[in-house]
């Protein structure tokens, strides 16, 4: 398969970014996104050309890095899928793809397609985890834990923290992150001990770092390759509330 | 409690309660301008105006009713430009994702609500408080502003017909996504009763906005 590329290039941070246009040739439909990048970027070397930088590592859709927002969609057209698990079967021989960096403020582009995400490391380090002392691994069932509240845990626990909620907002808000962050937690009771201390830190991180506020409009849950559901956005709000007023 | 307010999420409360409350008081307004066209006489509607106007308790509902539209527009006007600058720069190809439609253009459908309120305010509410161009009527010996017959009056004229009506149809686009999304804000959500609360919304939404549109519709063609 072939595809012509609209590709961010961009040299650092201060530089000004532009749209350059590639042909890639000679790609399998079985490649995944990233391969086809790989395959680019080797065409472009054996041109003495600069490889197009992007971030990934895993490839296979549990940590995060690769976010990259193609066609005006974060991590592609699939549905619960990141950037590497993206396959260009879903394509046809001849498209045009657009792929831009994420875009929000607080990720500035670092080179081309790479973007900084370690305003998600500030949140984090401002709240989301567990200091208190809750022993070693206790006996099955000495805490009881419903069933339900396990279950709501889980799904916001799988959040990988990709940045595709902020990227695909239209007010890069970073809510459904700080959701996910806050609602693993909450849910459990190891986790209740700091849980007023913790929503009123992260949520006034995630304000001082400039990301947007949240307007329920749901393109975050649409994209979220881990399909975290807007529902803990409300458990934010929820546990913010508590935090503050009771 | 120092900050709550000036958070993103807190700024968000005052919009949503704000925005409920301009939901319960537009049944209250649409029942009294019914009453315009649904008796004989405009007695009622012109007693039921009176009564707003006099009433203490109204008089105070209506200070936390200004100043509750003030903070909504405030807010809604603040928070968009914090999310335009949050954004930094925009896409070249703008994000598509299947989401709820009325959500992207609430910052739109705002400013034409925004500027119908001021046109509304300034032809029937500020000439009724601050000017003395209104006709006055006798009910039982007491004297009352005939708001009504300003009402029939400006609603005998096509274009200002059209101008609510389509006003009106972008208010039920903004309530379409508002009146859900209040109550996601207030961290209302519930398996079983979340899609209740949209439904109610809709529901809401086509009664109050046929309600309001029924009124110049019927004065035009039939009063
Ligand atoms: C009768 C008039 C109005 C009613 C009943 C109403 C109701 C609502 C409701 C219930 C929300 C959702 C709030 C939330 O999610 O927290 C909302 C959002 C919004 N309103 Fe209004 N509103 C009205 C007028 C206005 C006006 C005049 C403006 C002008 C600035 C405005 C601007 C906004 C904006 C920008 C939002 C988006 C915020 C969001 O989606 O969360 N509204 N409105
Ligand atoms: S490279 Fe790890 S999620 Fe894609």
């Amino acid at each position: 398969m072939d595809f012509t590329l609209k590709i961010w290039r961009q040299e650092n941070a201060r530089a000004k970014g532009r749209f350059v246009t590639y042909h890639v040739t000679g790609i399998s439909p079985e490649c995944s996104f990233l391969e086809m990048l790989d395959i680019l970027n080797q065409q472009l070397i054996d041109k003495f050309e600069k490889p197009v930088c992007y971030d990934h590592d895993c490839r296979e859709g549990i940590c995060g890095a690769c976010g990259l927002y193609i066609n005006g969609r974060p991590h592609g057209q699939d549905d619960g899928v990141t950037t590497c698990q993206l396959h260009m079967r879903r394509y046809r021989d001849g498209d045009t793809i657009t792929v831009e960096p994420w875009r929000a403020k607080p990720f500035p582009v670092i080179k081309d397609l790479v973007v900084d995400r370690s305003a998600f490391d500030k949140i984090i380090a401002s709240g989301g985890y567990i200091s208190v002392s809750t022993g070693g691994v206790p006996d099955a069932n000495t805490i009881l834990v419903p069933k339900e509240d396990a279950e709501l845990a889980m799904d916001a626990a799988a959040c990988i923290g990709c940045g595709a909620c902020v990227a695909a907002c239209k007010n890069a808000s970073a809510m459904l992150f700080v959701a996910s962050k806050v609602s693993q937690f909450a849910k459990l009771p190891q986790g209740r001990v700091e849980a007023k201390e913790r929503v009123k830190k992260m949520v006034a991180k995630m304000d001082e770092l400039g990301f947007g506020a949240c307007t329920n409009t749901g393109a975050c849950e649409v994209e979220c390759p881990k399909n975290i559901s807007l529902s803990h956005i409300a458990c934010l709000n929820r546990e913010y509330f508590k935090a503050k007023i009771l | 409690m120092s900050n709550l307010f000036t958070s993103s999420i807190g700024k968000k409360l005052i919009m949503s309660l704000a925005g409920l409350f301009l939901i319960v008081f537009l049944v209250v307004h649409l029942g009294i301008n019914l009453s315009l066209i649904f008796s004989d006489t405009r007695e009622s509607f012109n007693k039921a105006a009176h009564f707003m106007s006099s009433n203490l308790l109204i008089k105070i509902v209506e200070i936390i009713l200004f100043g509750g539209l003030f903070l909504h527009m405030f807010y809604g006007f603040y928070l968009q430009i914090k999310n335009w600058i949050a954004r930094g720069r925009f896409y070249s190809i703008n994000n598509y994702s299947q989401t709820s439609f009325f959500s992207k253009f609430m910052i739109h459908t705002a400013v034409i609500i925004t500027v119908f309120i001021i046109i509304h305010l300034s032809d029937f509410f500020f000439k009724s408080k601050f000017s003395g161009e209104i006709p006055v009527v006798f009910y039982n010996g007491k004297s009352y502003h005939d708001l009504g017959i300003l009402v029939i009056e400006k609603f005998k004229i096509p274009g200002f017909v059209i101008f609510y009506i389509v006003c009106f149809i972008f208010l039920a686009f903004h309530l379409l996504h508002g009146f859900w999304s209040a109550f996601q804000t207030l961290g209302l959500d519930h398996r079983l009763y979340t899609p209740w609360i949209k439904v109610i919304g809709v529901l809401y939404t086509i009664l109050v906005t046929a309600g309001f549109t029924l009124i110049p519709v019927y004065i035009y063609f039939f009063m």
